[in-house]
């Protein structure tokens, strides 16, 4: 995988591989479920392989999870939650969390490498973002554990009891913290099932459980496919369950839920628009706009995916746009000079693929860089559609992977329209230099983050979540509490 | 329903009132043609009210929506005046509304307190219009050179439906805080608080609310929630009272859009309740750098 890393670009300024090792740590052959406090094998004994993406190699051999191991997941985390954690003074819930923050800064070169490896995102992702912010999400939310008395003035509240969370294999271990640290501080206990093509650090933050003493049931992990989520989803003894994923897998589970009490947040699909007005800094914004879709191979839900640049700018920005992106370096996750990585799974791969075709299909017009790629595992170069309508597939669909579709407009009002003219509503993106348009603009996006002359930034401390069909509740900051407590 | 019609003691004929439904600013019949009978408690039959159809339903929320971003950026203390006012109009009309909530079989005491409960809800929401924001946003302490803060924002067009065990006080109850969040409207009142709810049509009408913002429809209710859920251009359903198999069957079909539903119990707990209103609106965060 070496020379492929190499950039062409330019005969006289290429980089060498600078790959991270691995030889820090092992990776066990098999993981087992982790289930009251220990990693225990699927009653069935049957077990799926988790694949590196960078190179289609088994990483190790993963429990299928069916549906007893479910059950006992949900009874392990009911007697945990019944006997011990919401018994336990917000105090030492508390210093449980602070625990596992810092056992996750300590073990922070190894899980950023695992992230890599399992998922497919450049290290230097993984190393800057991932693993720092999940460690920040627990540290934040510990110090919330013994004060939650103030984050509903008027009110009182308490634990739900046991939740079941289902998570994405984009940002799998953040999305752990995202899930779990504020159903821990609040109280409740925990059944994750995480990805099926990205459930390592999952695990390995199971060991972190371990390591930090955690009462045994507090955290329960079990791994496996949809079939394994949607036991977890049909289990009586949730009380809770917390979504992000696809809006279609969204919807199913409100539906699965009908009829009975259990509460439901989703966190859904996007379609973001970011917006390029003709007095913005275009060369900052040429770097949002790469930050916006190209991060993480675009596996973003809140990807700046749909790019609405006013007309008077439109040539420039995106001449500017291609040639910025033709330096974009794909290749080995692990290299630090990558910028985009392996795209998570084959069949990812292949959605990416089904849309660059069908925006083709519809009569858009495809630009793709030149760069090498490697001939093992899945990739996908950065790609963009220009003479797209509203109407088409590209502009309305989530695609998850490094493709934008770009779109004009001329006065303020159409950005807003072509903007809200999808049924999400996650985020969005503005970039000008006068204040009062921004105000105007942010107020206007029909979304629940919006980011003004940046893009993709996050914080444990910042409300995160969607209007519309990009689902509902907020996770992170004070707001992202409420879905973890019973008022009264 | 007051009066003596022509078997009374009164000289003259009284005129009596056509109850009418109030979509869009407009009082109007159901365009189906269809009426229900309205009998006190005794049987004594007291009129007619509309039975709404799902075409005005679909008109209504056309008439919401149209409203919505006028409502939503109409002024915190704009807002909180208009709520006022329909206070100030209730109370004008409280014998009325008395009168009104006896002929449905209310006690005069229990009349006499549901009315003075109404209009002091109104006022109660009227004070946290302007307020709530300061209450449920937040700028928010991020680790990085970002000014960040979370506002609340009006979902936008909400369908309610209102319990008949308190005729008014029901339907306010649950008007209030959806129209102080800055949301449209459009509610269903069913039985004899029908007759309360179109009575109440007209004090909304005079109370400065901009045509569309509240919308009152009135008939059955199996036969208009189906459509509150699965209509696509509605953002949230709230119901009193719902049984198992009514909730059961929204909570599926507001998967639609992922319309947000909210069941509430029909025992009047909570009427007083900002919580109420972080149901129909949305948390949204925005990221500023801060530099040079």
């Amino acid at each position: 995988m070496t020379e492929t890393n190499i950039s062409n670009k330019g005969s006289y300024w290429g980089y060498a591989p600078a790959p991270e090792s691995a030889d820090h740590f092992k990776l066990k052959e098999q993981y087992g479920l982790f289930i009251g406090g220990k990693f225990v094998p699927a009653g069935s004994g049957k077990r799926f392989a988790t694949i590196n993406p960078a190179n289609e190699k088994a990483l190790a051999q993963i429990a299928d999870a069916g549906e007893k191991d479910v059950d006992r997941a949900v009874k392990a985390a009911r007697t945990a939650y019944e006997k011990v954690w919401r018994k336990m003074s917000g105090r030492e819930r508390g210093k449980y969390l602070y625990r596992i923050a810092r056992i996750i800064q300590e073990r922070a070169r190894e899980l950023a490498v695992v992230e890599s490896m399992d998922g497919g995102k450049p290290i230097r992702e993984s190393r800057d973002v991932d693993i720092p912010l999940a460690a920040a999400h627990f540290f934040y939310h510990a110090g919330w554990a013994d004060k939650l008395g103030y984050a509903f003035p008027g009110k009182t509240a308490s634990p739900i009891g046991v939740a079941g969370q289902i998570i994405p294999w984009n940002f799998p271990l953040l999305m752990v913290a995202w899930k779990v640290a504020p159903a821990l501080a609040c109280g409740n206990t925990v059944v994750l099932k995480p990805a099926e093509t990205t459930p390592l650090t999952a695990l390995l933050f199971g060991e972190i459980c371990q390591e930090a003493g955690l009462p045994d049931g507090v955290f329960n992990c079990i791994t496996g496919a949809g079939s394994t989520g949607a036991a977890l989803v049909k289990h009586p003894g949730l009380d809770k369950v917390a979504f992000t994923g696809s809006t279609d897998v969204g919807k199913a589970i409100q539906k699965s839920l009908a009829g009975r009490s259990t509460k439901l947040t989703l966190e859904l699909g996007g379609k973001a628009a970011n917006i390029i007005f003709e007095d913005a800094a275009i060369d900052q914004a040429v770097e949002g706009i790469i930050n916006g879709i190209f991060f993480n191979q675009g596996h973003v839900c809140c990807a700046g995916s749909r790019l609405l640049v006013q007309e008077s700018v439109e040539q420039e920005v995106v001449e500017k746009l291609k040639a910025r992106m033709e330096h974009l370096i794909v290749g080995d996750p692990l290299d630090k000079n990558t910028d985009i990585g392996a795209i998570n799974s084959k069949a990812q791969c292949e959605r990416i693929r089904d849309y660059l075709k069908v925006g083709q299909d519809e009569g858009a017009e495809l630009f793709q860089t030149k760069c090498p790629v490697p001939e093992k595992g899945y990739w996908v170069r950065p790609s963009f559609f220009t003479k797209v309508a509203q109407s088409h597939r590209i502009v309305q669909e989530e695609i998850f992977g490094p493709v934008l579709a770009i779109q004009s407009f001329r006065t303020l009002d159409e950005a807003l329209e072509k903007a809200n003219n999808t049924p999400y509503g996650l985020s969005g993106g503005v970039w000008t230099d006068k204040g009062a348009k921004i105000f105007k603009v942010t107020r206007g996006i029909k979304a629940g983050v919006i980011w003004a002359n940046t893009f993709n930034k996050f914080d444990p401390s910042s409300p995160f979540g969607g209007y519309k069909e990009s689902g509902y509740g907020r996770e992170g900051g004070r707001h992202g509490l409420r879905p973890y407590v019973e008022l009264s | 329903m007051s009066g003596s019609g022509v078997n009374g003691k009164s000289d003259r004929l009284d005129v009596r009132k056509t109850y009418k439904m109030l979509i869009g600013g407009a009082f109007v019949r159901s365009e189906s043609g269809r009426a229900l009978d309205v009998n006190a408690p005794g049987g004594r039959w007291l009129g007619h009210v509309c039975r709404a159809s799902r075409k005005d339903f679909r008109n209504a929320v056309v008439a919401a929506r149209k409203a919505a971003s006028g409502w939503a950026n109409t002024t915190p203390y704009l807002k909180a005046q208009i709520l006022y006012r329909a206070a100030e109009m209730l109370e004008g009309r409280a014998s009325t509304f008395r009168e009104v909530l006896q002929s449905i079989g209310l006690s005069p005491a229990a009349a006499k307190t549901e009315v003075a409960q109404a209009i002091d809800l109104l006022v109660y929401y009227a004070g946290w219009a302007d307020k709530y924001l300061q209450v449920f946003g937040s700028v928010n302490p991020v680790s990085s050179p970002y000014f960040n803060f979370s506002v609340t924002e009006p979902m936008g067009v909400v369908a309610y439906v209102a319990g008949e065990k308190r005729p008014l006080l029901d339907l306010v109850s649950g008007i209030a805080p959806i129209v102080a969040g800055g949301n449209t409207v459009i509610t269903l009142s069913t039985g004899r608080a029908a007759v309360a709810a179109m009575e109440l049509g007209e004090v909304l009408a005079t109370s400065d609310f901009p045509h569309g913002v509240i919308n009152l429809l009135c008939g059955l209710r199996e036969e208009l929630v189906g459509q509150m859920a699965t209509h696509m251009d509605v953002n949230a359903l709230i119901t009193q009272g719902a049984d198992a198999k009514e909730s059961a069957a929204s909570r599926e079909a507001c998967a639609l859009n992922l319309k947000r539903y909210f069941p509430r119990e029909a025992n009047g707990k909570g009427d007083e309740d900002p919580y109420r209103i972080l149901d129909t609106v949305e948390i949204k965060t925005t990221w500023h750098p801060v530099g040079g």
